[in-house]
């Protein structure tokens, strides 16, 4: 179906070639995953599949890439419509329209199908996608997992045989990325579609996946093959192989049930053993932030209702809950971003949405869920000197922050050419410049991969261990199994769980790390926890 | 004679044509263009009012109509200050104060600080700032009433392209204006207190790397969704299509001109206007044969739609015979008399309030009122703050 033949790809100006000399046949019918470092040019395979690489993006292409028999090399995205659906990284910004309906429609318009069928593949499309409830909709108003959904409605309607997703899950919550992803299997098994996704989560993917394209990057080959073959040996993995790997299972388990199956010993072993509580790091310290009676109303519907909270120095507090549950809104309100409608919020002494900010900044730093909003110069070099002079600090306090925690990032480069995960710990230097007691994240490893996010978690650690309180909202829940002291769940504004991270996470199936999910009833959370107590049983 | 379709009921609860509303709302806008006796007006913007109530939906956009309002009392209010209190000429005998004048040096000459300030002077700049803003209210009303997407989706095929570049701008504009708020509040975030020039200059960059990228990410979706397929042709058809729909325009604004306009000689109205129409009829007929683009669900023109612009062009229609025969009560002489009003004149503006009745009425009020009852969304917040 999709036939690579030693396909390179240069973009201008670029030292090195991004994809290089990379041959693959997929065969029909599959759903295939490809999964990389940042960077590793993921998205650049994935546009090369139906010509957006090099007709639109420009760039030197060698080799061919054939689709369903037609080369893009003399086809244009626009004439592949019908062999190929692309949804982009971005859903949002990909719709032409403002409501579902004519979404749907937009493909088949620029191919001049007639109205009849028009119409009846729009109302197919609705249903197999679960979107007739909310046909009539804005698109604005639709929630992310709807969105996406819609995004790969829009391309389904002039029936493509070929579905290419960059990232379709990245921005999700636990159970709307399960939505999505149930539709995609639904699309592979019922339809025949052949499905290929990048993911950086690969915890939510790999199970489904009939093949696996790993792009290592760095000029490295890129490989094809079944995933649990490719997982054997690859750097990047999900917790579930890490698990499979530490107790020697073969072949590897991909999905919870299989590991399940298999754990019945692993489960005796640690019968003995205490899980780790993930208590805070440093002895529980002073009260860093404290909320009561918080209400925050946007027009005439409430975002947080009646909520009462407390942050301490030396814990890493995980803010979950559902999108719109109000979790950005909590971190805003407690950096002045938004007004209280009533209630108090203290961050340290002083009183967020009171304050000149460069006082504020002293107390409570926010890393926002877009780092790029906050970055603006045109080095790296400069944006520290920048935030230096923003803080009243001595000249070169953020330079050297940004030394100790990341040593790798070249002063001169531009914030645009930095990767994501670089990115999102210079927005957390700039920040820290005027070293705040309390740093809060607002869902920081969006788009971040495996490599980059173990370094976010030394960093937090580090932060942590010299007293520092930090609060992240988050969907990760691997994430926050590895750094959380203690796991806040909201719904509709509200605080409806608060407690240790293995109390709430353990029995949660929606928030539950797979390791958790495996080695249920034991409150075990990470496969390092697993592997410590394994090892210290065999030591005694 | 044709059978009754459903859709020509005014009971079959369905969203009008977009066309429809825009003609009427500017018919109505005409008719204000022709008087500025505030009585009048005041009757446009009530009926343009009672309308928009009764027949827009829960979209949106449908609450525009008050945001017009206001803006029609700002452009009153700057009105008056302008013409009564500033300008040095037009003054009447009947004054409300006598302010002390400071003087200005020659080159200001027409203009004054302080000063008499006269019941003449206030009353013909209100009356001419109302009429202004109902100008604009019936704008509005078509903005309340038809989601401009909409109309944009109607326009005929050979302006294709130009329409979905104005949808695409038509979205750009409020994110634009989501990101500079967000950017603003993030910079925030730094520490830094904020500052004129530096502002600016910390919003623009981050908003319009965000603006550009979203850009090129819009264009590659829409590449990869066929658009453009259907613009292979011949060059020659593509520029008489182009010559003909802009010279047609073009005879179309003058000849608007010419009409609106009572200080322009007469030729120029009427002729021009059927002239410039016919020209971009022509020109959109070239051009829609060679789209092979197809439409989903286009929106009906039947009966209620013909009712509409026949109820809007009626009340404009007496308006302009009003301001025709009795040009006193069109444009009273004497701003302090009380406005004299005709019976035709009443007879029109009533029936630009037929809408209200004649219009189906729109079919989402359930659906769309289940949408604002929804807990904020993701997307909810981000506009929010």
């Amino acid at each position: 179906m999709i036939v690579f033949d030693r396909v390179s790809v240069t973009y201008d100006d670029a030292p090195a070639p991004t994809l290089d000399t990379v041959s693959f046949v997929l065969p029909e019918g599959e759903l295939c995953l490809v999964a990389g470092p940042t960077g590793s040019g993921k998205s650049t395979l994935l546009k090369c599949i139906n010509g957006l690489v090099p007709h639109f993006t420009g760039g030197t292409m060698a080799g061919q890439a054939v689709v369903d028999g037609r080369s893009t090399r003399t086809h244009h995205p626009r004439d592949l419509v019908d062999v190929v659906g692309y949804v982009g990284q971005d859903p949002v910004a990909g719709f032409v329209s403002d409501s579902v309906e004519d979404e749907l429609a937009y493909g088949m318009e620029s191919l001049g199908i007639s109205p009849p069928t028009m119409r009846k593949r729009v109302e197919e499309t609705l249903d197999l996608l679960g979107l007739a409830d909310v046909r009539h909709r804005p698109l604005a108003t639709l929630s992310g997992g709807q969105q996406q959904r819609v995004a790969i409605g829009s391309v389904l309607t002039t029936h493509p045989r070929i579905l290419v997703l960059d990232e379709p899950t990245s921005a999700l919550d636990p159970l709307a990325a399960e939505e999505v992803l149930a539709t995609m299997q639904r699309l592979v098994h019922d339809l025949g579609l052949t499905v290929i996704l990048a993911e950086h989560r690969l915890e939510r993917v790999v199970q489904y996946a009939d093949q696996m394209l790993l792009v290592p990057g760095g000029g490295r080959r890129v490989r094809l093959g079944s995933p649990a073959d490719l997982m054997r040996d690859s750097a990047l993995a999900p917790p579930v192989v890490e698990l499979g790997r530490a107790a020697g299972w073969s072949p590897l388990p991909l999905s919870v049930r299989d590991a399940r199956r298999r754990a019945a010993g692993l489960r005796d072993a640690l019968a003995g053993c205490v899980a780790p509580s993930h208590a805070p790091l440093a002895a529980a310290g002073r009260e860093l932030a404290s909320i009561r009676g918080l209400v925050v109303t946007y027009g005439a519907t409430p975002a947080l209702r009646d909520m009462t909270w407390r942050l301490d120095a030396g814990e890493i507090v995980a803010v979950m809950g559902r999108n719109g549950a109000g979790k950005s809104t909590l971190l805003k309100a407690m950096v002045g971003l938004v007004k209280p409608s009533s209630g108090t919020v203290r961050a340290g002494e002083l009183d967020p949405a009171r304050s000149r900010a460069s006082q504020l900044i002293a107390a409570v730093g926010l890393v926002p869920q877009n780092p790029s909003d906050i970055l603006y110069a045109d080095s790296v070099g400069s944006e520290c000197v920048l935030a230096d002079a923003d803080t009243h600090v001595s000249p070169g306090t953020a330079a050297g922050l940004l030394a100790e925690l990341a040593p790798d990032i070249s002063k001169s480069s531009h914030p645009g050419d930095l990767s994501e995960g670089q990115r999102l710990i210079l927005a957390l230097c700039i920040v820290m410049t005027a070293a705040p007691p309390l740093l809060l994240l607002d869902e920081p490893t969006r788009g971040l991969d495996y490599g980059a996010k173990r370094r976010l978690v030394e960093v937090l650690r580090r932060l942590v261990a010299s007293g520092h309180g930090v609060a992240l909202a988050t969907h990760d829940v691997e994430l926050v199994a590895e750094v959380a002291s203690r796991v806040v769940v909201m719904a509709e504004g509200e605080i409806v769980a608060d407690g240790p991270t293995p109390d709430i996470l353990a029995t949660s199936p929606a928030f539950a790390p797979q390791v958790a999910k495996i080695l249920a009833p034991a409150a075990w959370l990470t496969v390092p926890d697993v592997v410590a107590a394994l090892a210290s049983r065999s030591a005694s | 004679m044709r059978p009754m379709r459903t859709v020509d009921s005014p009971g079959y609860a369905r969203p009008l044509h977009p066309g429809a509303w825009w003609l009427w709302a500017i018919a109505l806008g005409a008719a204000a263009s022709r008087t500025t006796n505030p009585i009048l007006c005041l009757l446009i913007l009530a009926m343009a009012g009672f309308v928009v109530m009764a027949r827009r939906s829960r979209a949106p956009w449908a609450y525009a109509y008050g945001a017009f309002l206001k803006l029609g009392l700002i452009i009153i209010a700057v009105r008056i200050v302008l013409q009564a209190v500033l300008s040095s000429q037009s003054q009447g005998i009947h004054v409300i104060v006598d302010l002390p004048q400071i003087p200005l040096p020659a080159w200001a000459a027409g203009l004054k600080l302080g000063g008499l300030i006269t019941w003449e002077a206030v009353l013909i700049a209100f009356s001419q700032g109302l009429q202004l803003a109902t100008i604009i209210c019936c704008v509005g009303a078509a903005n309340a009433l038809a989601s401009a997407q909409r109309l944009l989706r109607s326009v005929p095929g050979a302006l294709y392209e130009v329409g979905v570049a104005a949808v695409v701008a038509l979205t750009f504009a409020p994110q634009l204006v989501a990101d500079a708020v967000r950017v603003r509040s993030a910079q925030r975030l730094r520490g830094y207190d904020g500052g004129r020039l530096g502002g600016m200059r910390r919003t623009a960059m981050p908003v319009l790397e965000g603006a550009l990228g979203r850009s090129v990410e819009l264009a590659a979706a829409m590449d990869s969704r066929g658009y453009g397929r259907t613009t292979e042709e011949a060059v020659g058809a593509r520029r008489l299509t182009a010559g003909l729909v802009f010279g047609g325009v073009l005879g179309v604004a003058v000849g608007l001109y010419g009409l609106l306009d009572a200080s322009v000689s007469g030729w120029l109205g009427l002729p021009m206007l059927g002239a410039g129409c016919l020209g971009a009829a022509a020109g959109l007929v070239v051009g829609g044969r060679r789209t092979r683009r197809t439409r989903y669900r286009p929106d009906p023109w039947a009966l209620p739609e013909w009712l509409v612009v026949a109820s809007g062009i009626g009340c404009a229609a007496a308006f302009f015979v009003v301001a025709s025969r009795d040009p006193a009560a069109a444009v009273p002489p004497y701003p302090l008399d009380i406005p004299q009003v005709t019976v035709l004149a009443l007879v029109g503006a009533l029936l630009g309030a037929l809408p209200a009745f004649l219009a189906p009425p729109p079919p989402d009020r359930r659906a769309a009122s289940a949408v604002n009852a929804e807990p904020a969304t993701a997307a909810g917040e981000e506009v929010a703050t």
